[in-house]
């Protein structure tokens, strides 16, 4: 564990040294001086109008601008874990940067394992935080509070591990600008289905509803992030209940307790599977 | 009796249908300098990267220091520099080594890496990032690392394609400490005139074969003997060394004026290019 630390310390220091936590922390406070902007604007207008459909406007409005939070955390944090991770591997290799550490006596298992350490060390906290002062500015702005905190935050966070699990398979087995496309691919697919299992949930339609689900269970950040967005408004009753559970971000849907353990099992199968590609690979 | 820093025996490589090595044999003894010729693609570096286990052989085996080529054991007596050698541009060269001496499970600390850098002509660089090192100093510090942990076996890929004159007399002085430390080195270099100055052995490979192996001194044919006298500089290609009195005596009987005499040898270049050229 202590050589996986210690190539996790040398990922983080180059994500320091590379000015990418620094781009990070300024491009999301713009974001979320956008987001308090947005926000107080928007419970502002709610106070002055007096209400104008026959809802509750300030859950609709806080539901949702906390679906959009959660929606914009986890996009970052994809992005993070991609850019973070994207060429662990052959990219790496290719560049000649990774044959001088393989031949210490660190088995590779052992770099790959130094590789998410980084990754997530850096992603999961960020999501949380971006999540968790959104929830504040909301609170602060409107007064609201959502059903749940903590589902939300750590579905976002176990919802990055997946990707950085699946960037660095990726990472084994494709260059870096392949693995990049592929990845974002992936993450799109899921947020697709999401949108897809919406539409049927609108229309009534099982089979958009299957598919979408069973998408969002092989692609568990996607099933993660419903389950996130249905916590965040489950308290929500009435027409605004309905309005935010079908969410302008994805559709909110529990998907039961078993998603944690599933996701945290299929990151582990994700990783061996990186390992055992990796530990198969010439360089 | 002390393992050999690398063994290999009927080491094959196949890449798809292209056999990169095909049943390769080759020994390098603790303290011994073996220079490995080739021309390009004839195997070196897949040969090398065995040995160090960044590539897996098809059949036959490899030991360093009597362990499985790759293995954690062998890779713990191993040294390295890659033929595309290359650090982090944001790193630091203290940091570079100090990352290798963690991994390497080396206790030397700044002392070993102060002493290191020294070594390879970097005193008091330990400070300045990679980024801002010429391509030479890079590789002067590529060549630090693999003697991080005090490996039983360095294994150079071309260790001296980046560097200067002085650079490299470095490091032919640094190649020559360390056989005299036992350690065992493998050099892979196209550099023929390095090898013939340090190496004790060459092991010429060529289509994945080792097409020939000696003493440098052995491998070097007689070239003749050239004698400078009045009428001009004559070549005897089939004299050797032990011909020159006599062909002196004849010469002066014959009446003719001597004024020097060079036993000619071949080069390592020639014997190369006969093992190599000469195949194909």
């Amino acid at each position: 564990m202590s050589d996986a630390i210690a190539i996790a310390g040398h990922a983080l220091r180059e994500a320091v040294r590379r000015r990418v936590l620094l781009v990070v922390t300024l491009l999301t406070a713009v974001f979320l001086g956008l987001f308090a902007l947005a926000a107080f604007e928007a419970f502002d207008s709610l106070e002055q109008t007096g209400g104008i459909i026959p809802v509750d406007e300030r859950a609709l409005a806080g539901g949702t601008l906390l679906g959009l939070a959660m929606f914009v955390a986890l996009f970052l944090g994809v992005v993070l874990a991609v850019f973070l991770t994207l060429d662990a591997v052959r990219g790496h290799a290719e560049r000649g940067l990774l044959q001088p550490l393989v031949v210490r006596p660190v088995g590779r298992t052992t770099l790959l394992i130094g590789r998410l350490l980084a990754a997530c060390a850096v992603c999961v906290p960020y999501v949380v935080i971006v999540f968790l002062l959104a929830v504040l500015i909301t609170q602060a702005a409107g007064d609201f509070t959502p059903s749940s905190y903590f589902v939300p935050a750590a579905g976002l966070a176990l919802g990055v591990v997946t990707v950085v699990a699946i960037s660095l398979l990726g990472s084994t087995v494709l260059g870096t600008t392949a693995n990049g496309i592929a990845v974002f691919m992936v993450f799109g697919t899921g947020l697709a289905a999401g949108l897809l299992g919406q539409i049927g949930d609108g229309l009534k339609v099982d089979a958009l509803i299957t598919a979408s689900s069973i998408i969002s269970w092989i692609v568990p950040f996607e099933a993660l992030y419903q389950n996130g967005l249905h916590a965040l408004t489950s308290d929500i009753g009435g027409a605004a209940g309905v309005i935010v559970q079908l969410g302008p971000f994805g559709g909110a849907s529990s998907v039961g307790a078993a998603i944690w353990p599933y996701a945290v099992a299929w990151s582990a199968a994700v990783m061996a599977l990186a390992a055992l590609a990796f530990g198969r690979r010439d360089l | 009796m002390t393992a050999a820093a690398l063994s290999a025996r009927g080491l094959s490589k196949r890449y798809g249908k292209t056999a990169a090595l095909d049943a390769v044999d080759l020994e390098v003894g603790a303290g011994e300098l073996v220079g490995l010729l080739g021309p390009n693609g004839a195997g070196k570096s897949t040969l090398v990267k065995i040995a160090c286990g960044l590539v897996r052989p098809t059949a036959g085996e490899a030991q360093v220091a009597g362990a499985a080529a790759g293995s954690r054991v062998a890779r713990a007596s191993t040294g390295y520099l890659a033929e595309l050698f290359r650090f982090p541009s944001w790193a630091k060269a203290d940091e570079v080594l100090a990352l290798h001496q963690r991994l390497a499970r080396s206790d030397g600390g700044p002392a070993e890496r102060e002493a290191l850098l020294a070594r390879v002509g970097l005193s008091g660089e330990g400070g300045r990032r990679m980024e801002t090192m010429s391509k030479g100093m890079q590789q002067r510090l590529g060549i630090a690392q693999a003697l991080i942990g005090s490996p039983r076996l360095v294994l150079l890929d071309e260790p001296t394609s980046a560097l200067d004159p002085g650079g490299r007399r470095t490091v032919r002085d640094l190649l020559v400490e360390l056989r005299e430390q036992g350690v065992g080195v493998l050099l892979n270099s196209h550099l023929l005139s390095e090898i013939e100055l340090v190496c004790d052995r060459v092991v010429i490979i060529d289509g994945g074969r080792v097409v020939t192996e000696g003493r440098p001194q052995d491998l070097t044919a007689p070239g003749g003997v050239e004698v400078e006298t009045s009428d001009g500089v004559r070549r005897l290609p089939d004299a050797r060394r032990e011909d020159v009195p006599r062909i002196v005596r004849e010469l002066v009987d014959g009446g003719a004026e001597v004024y020097g005499v060079r036993v000619v040898t071949g080069s390592l270049e020639d014997a190369y290019l006969a093992a190599v050229v000469g195949r194909d």
